[in-house]
């Protein structure tokens, strides 16, 4: 057997360039450490990108078929390291104010992107769990990275273990399908029910138990619901930048993998388990909208949007078709530059030297930083999906595969609920358009922020030209092909 | 002109503008001023260039004209599609003109904020434009509900003192209208695997869909345009989105955004689904019946000025929805000539409110009276659109309602003799406001000292009298270019069109 490693390749050079940003690391023994490492790793993370966009998307196994590189993959990693960038560039000037700017925390973005790389490319049940392992552990002490704050170890410790136990419901879900089957490798499964008189063996039972466990291990990790009980406190406890980053890239690789897994050994089981991500999907739609109405912090109420984002993300999962998979890869794709971006807007608010968190606090922003609202209002309009903003397009695509599935009552539902979501965006927008200006945040100090929230902001609101939507659409099209077949 | 795209300069000219004002930098009063002046300049070239349109415009073709075409959205075979025909020609030029009579109109009553205040008009003017112009199903939708977000910020950030509670109803009311009917649109588009408004159509009636799925479908579109514009009893956000909004956003709520409901009628649910339209005309005649008898009654009963005029938009609107499902071409040319003249009378009222509240700072009927003695030129111009609301013959409210009327007699005559109640209940209440507001001694202290209209609000309405007079005077300059599409549009939903005398 010959050993090609040419699939792996992004992946190996995020492992050769976070293990030299560790050497480096761990011999300079400066307090400016991080400020050099945290560029090298963004480069890194760039250089990653810019060889997957450059590399053959036809689909290639690595690792006897454990790890599978195509053009499914290539889309999700490019928005992973994208999205991974993006934060880790947020990340300098808060981690520096608040003299908690350790170089570790590149290093542990680093590997979290390299766990997310792998999860989207994972082709068997344990490079899944592997790999979604190297992510979470990053996450959880990145979570706690604010040691001596006690909300940040609280947000860091109650991720922890309510992770471990979905790592162990997911690894008690493969044991079991691998108990049933005999296999770990997808492409095995997916021939296994589906030889010639496969299709009236059926799924044996175990194996769907042994699918729900694991589905229900991923929806912890995109904090759907009934399994996002730790993402409000976790959102609000954890450092604003471990926030950013937590809400952008490892939701966007827990979807694209939940896709690989119910796309690709149980596409032929739609049936068995659409049900069961519908109900998920309204309900973190729902749960998300109402939820969020009421909270008062930003970073909360982020986090009731994201639950409720990832239900309508959801939505084109659960049409199950290669539309769906298309819907649910452009919604995620346009979720993460919302999310960045509106993260990058709350990092800009510090008042005094002190970071802030409440909503109120953006009273009437709109005066004292016009700019900045702007940018912030076009997020929370995107987020609520009004057109001709680019979370519309979102929506359009995923409640389009809904509908051509047949899912008329679910998209009706769902575009309702969409209402509710709208109410607290607009109550944002109302906060910093129509209240009385509460005191001027600080002139921003970090450009990097000022540039993230510039380039999302434009992304989004010029979305709708061909220019801009294309390069995402077309690939995100592909993708769906290649995930389809 | 020939290979100009002109409909897309008209749509997108307004944004290069607001674009410009959004770079303009330094002292507040300058801003003011440079803002006034781009805006101003921005739409008179947009609506000097949307003449343009009407001046290629044949009227004899029936079909759409200045036709642009690109793609759009990749993977979901969702194109850039614009064009005008007969029924948006004139839409398209009110959305112009009230833009540039609002600028106007706005020039010394607003000073707060007036950079975002003339951006966020230069937004509606395009998104305006757009949603007339556009052809693909979801570009319209793009428009429609685009719309939502400037003319929040124009209620939450420049209107009276309940604009927030104003401004979330108006957007969350129309917003769960708008979602139904983009459901309504992904199913057509599943059926017939196209997003243009002409194939949609065309392929519907090859393929002649079920008339339970039918019935569905124009539910949902009913719940997104009956909340435009606005029927009963879905007309509740109308009184207070008008009343909070300040005098340009109520100018262009009534002026252009209530005509989105009967021309979202006119495009997509009866051509589109003629048998379901045919199926729920007297359900939408019923509900047109009680708007424009309750809501005429109501608006007798007002003590606000605005909110009297906002409650006669609903009775007038009425006359129109009967229009659009009346099958004949008197009752739709009716009902596109009774949007056209609310658009512009409707829109002139609200303006003429916002003169007398400019000055006194109170929109109750009761606060004024005498007005005629210090203000005769204020006093000549509220008659006339007071006279034209009523649909006095000679001005363009007549034409719209003895279309309709005429048309509806046709089919029902019970239905025009209630149609024909709103002509008298409505004479009964602007009579009675014009009355109470300028007739009578000026014995008020408060407004012993009040001027008569400025230079720039004689102005703002001089093209509105003019139109107004002009489309009561001579509607075939109006009705010539409509016919060949209003006919095509009959024949869509299968009714001989015979010539009848009226043209």
């Amino acid at each position: 057997m010959t050993f090609d490693l040419t699939p792996v390749l992004s992946e190996l050079i995020l492992f050769v360039g976070v293990l030299a940003l560790l050497l480096v690391g761990a011999f300079r023994e400066q307090d400016a450490t991080s400020r050099l490492l945290a560029p090298l790793a963004i480069l890194t993370l760039i250089v990653a990108a810019i060889v997957v966009i450059a590399q053959d998307k036809t689909r290639a196994l690595g690792f006897d078929g454990h790890f599978v590189f195509d053009g499914y993959a290539a889309f999700l990693k490019v928005l992973i390291l994208l999205g991974s960038a993006g934060a880790l560039a947020l990340a300098g000037g808060f981690l520096q104010d608040e003299r908690i700017d350790r170089f570790e925390y590149p290093l542990l973005v680093l590997f979290a992107s390299l766990g997310m790389s792998m999860m989207v490319s994972a082709n068997s049940l344990i490079a899944l769990y592997m790999s979604l392992e190297l992510q979470s552990l990053s996450i959880y002490v990145m979570a706690a990275f604010h040691r001596d704050n006690l909300r940040s170890t609280e947000a860091g410790l109650k991720y922890f273990v309510l992770g471990a136990l979905a790592s162990g419901m997911l690894l008690y879900g493969c044991s079991l399908v691998y108990g049933f089957s005999g296999t770990l490798q997808f492409d095995a499964l997916a021939t296994l029910w589906s030889g010639a008189d496969g299709g009236a063996k059926g799924l044996p039972l175990g194996a769907l138990v042994g699918l729900i466990f694991v589905v229900s291990g991923l929806a912890f990790k995109m904090a759907a619901v009934p399994f996002h009980m730790w993402t409000p406190d976790v959102y609000e406890g954890a450092p604003s930048p471990v926030t950013a980053f937590m809400a952008g890239a490892p939701k966007v690789a827990a979807v694209g993998l939940l896709l690989r897994v119910l796309m690709g050994p149980f596409h032929q089981w739609v049936d068995q388990w659409q049900q069961i991500v519908i109900v998920v999907s309204i309900a973190s739609m729902a749960l998300g909208s109402f939820a969020a109405i009421g909270q008062s912090n930003f970073k909360r109420l982020m986090a009731y949007s994201g639950i409720a984002n990832v239900g309508y993300a959801l939505v084109g999962v659960a049409a199950g078709t290669a539309g769906g998979i298309n819907g649910a890869l452009v919604y995620m794709a346009i979720y993460l530059f919302m999310t960045i971006g509106t993260f990058a807007c709350i990092l800009l608010m510090r008042r005094q030297g002190r970071y802030v968190e409440s909503i109120a606090d953006l009273a009437g922003l709109s005066r004292r930083r016009p700019m900045m609202a702007l940018a912030l209002a076009i997020f929370m309009f995107s987020l609520a999906g009004i057109p001709p903003l680019a979370g519309f397009i979102g929506k359009l695509y995923v409640f389009k595969a809904a509908i051509d599935a047949g899912l008329i009552r679910f998209a009706v539902l769902g575009v309702v609920i969409s209402v509710v979501g709208a109410y607290y965006y607009l109550r944002i927008v109302k906060i910093m358009y129509f209240d009385e200006p509460a005191e001027a945040f600080d002139p921003p100090t970090y450009p990097a922020v000022g540039s993230v929230v510039a380039i999302c902001a434009v992304l989004m609101l010029f979305f709708v030209i061909p220019v801009l939507s294309s390069p995402i659409l077309g690939s995100a099209q592909t993708a769906a092909t290649a995930l389809a077949k | 002109m020939g290979d100009w795209p002109l409909l897309s300069l008209v749509t997108f000219l307004p944004l290069v503008g607001a674009g410009f004002i959004l770079c303009i930098r330094g002292e507040v009063e300058v801003v003011a001023r440079n803002s006034r002046s781009v805006a101003l300049w921005t739409s008179l070239v947009t609506f000097l260039l949307s003449l343009l349109v009407w001046g290629n415009f044949d009227p004899v073709q029936p079909g759409f004209q200045l036709v642009e075409k690109a793609p759009w959205l990749a993977g979901l075979g969702i194109t850039y599609y614009m064009g005008v025909d007969g029924i948006s020609l004139w839409f398209v030029l009110l959305s112009t003109l009230l833009t540039v009579v609002v600028v106007i109109g706005s020039w010394h009553s607003v000073h707060t904020r007036v950079k975002e205040y003339m951006i966020a008009f230069l937004l509606m003017d395009s998104l305006m434009v757009g949603v007339f112009c556009a052809l693909d199903a979801i570009l319209f939708y793009l428009f429609f509900e685009g719309i939502l977000i400037p003319m929040y910020l124009i209620i939450g950030i420049w209107g009276g003192p309940r604009r927030i509670y104003a401004a979330f109803k108006f957007f969350l009311y129309t917003l769960l209208g708008s979602v139904l009917f983009l459901v309504a649109i992904l199913v057509i588009y599943l059926h017939t695997g196209t997003t243009e408004i002409p194939e949609m159509t065309a392929r519907l009636h090859a393929s002649g869909l079920d008339l339970s799925i039918q019935k569905f479908l124009w539910i949902a579109m009913f719940a997104s345009f009956a909340v435009k514009v606005p029927m009963w009893p879905f007309h509740t956000w109308l009184p207070d989105a008008h009343v909070e909004a300040p005098t340009a956003g109520s100018v262009l709520l009534a002026g252009v955004l209530l005509k989105l409901g009967g021309y979202g009628f006119l495009r997509f649910s009866l051509p589109m689904l003629p048998e379901a339209s045919a199926y729920y005309a007297p359900f939408v005649f019923t509900l047109s019946i009680v708007a424009i008898v309750y809501t005429s009654l109501v608006a007798l009963m007002q003590n606000d000025m605005k909110k009297l005029i906002a409650y006669s938009s609903v009775a007038h609107m009425g006359i129109v929805t009967i229009g659009i499902f009346t099958p004949n071409a008197l009752g739709v040319e009716g009902s596109i000539m009774q949007m056209l003249s609310h658009g512009l009378v409707s829109g002139a009222l609200f303006m003429v409110v916002g003169v007398v509240y400019d000055r006194i700072h109170s929109r109750e009927i009761a606060a004024y009276g005498g007005l005629a003695e210090a203000m005769p030129v204020y006093a000549f111009t509220f008659m006339l659109f007071m006279m034209a609301s009523v649909g006095l013959p000679g001005t363009s409210g007549f034409i719209g309602e003895i279309l309709v009327i005429v048309g509806i007699f046709q089919f029902s005559s019970w239905v025009a003799a209630f149609a024909a109640t709103g002509m008298i209940l409505g004479a009964a209440y602007m009579l009675w406001l014009y009355r109470r507001v300028i007739f009578g001694a000026l014995v008020k202290e408060s407004l012993k000292g009040i001027r008569d209209m400025r230079f720039n609000e004689v102005v703002a309405f001089a093209p509105l009298v003019v139109l107004a007079l002009v489309m009561g005077v001579y509607p075939s300059l109006f009705l010539d270019p409509m016919h060949a599409s209003v006919d095509q549009l009959l024949a869509q939903i299968g009714v001989e069109t015979t010539k009848l005398a009226l043209r």
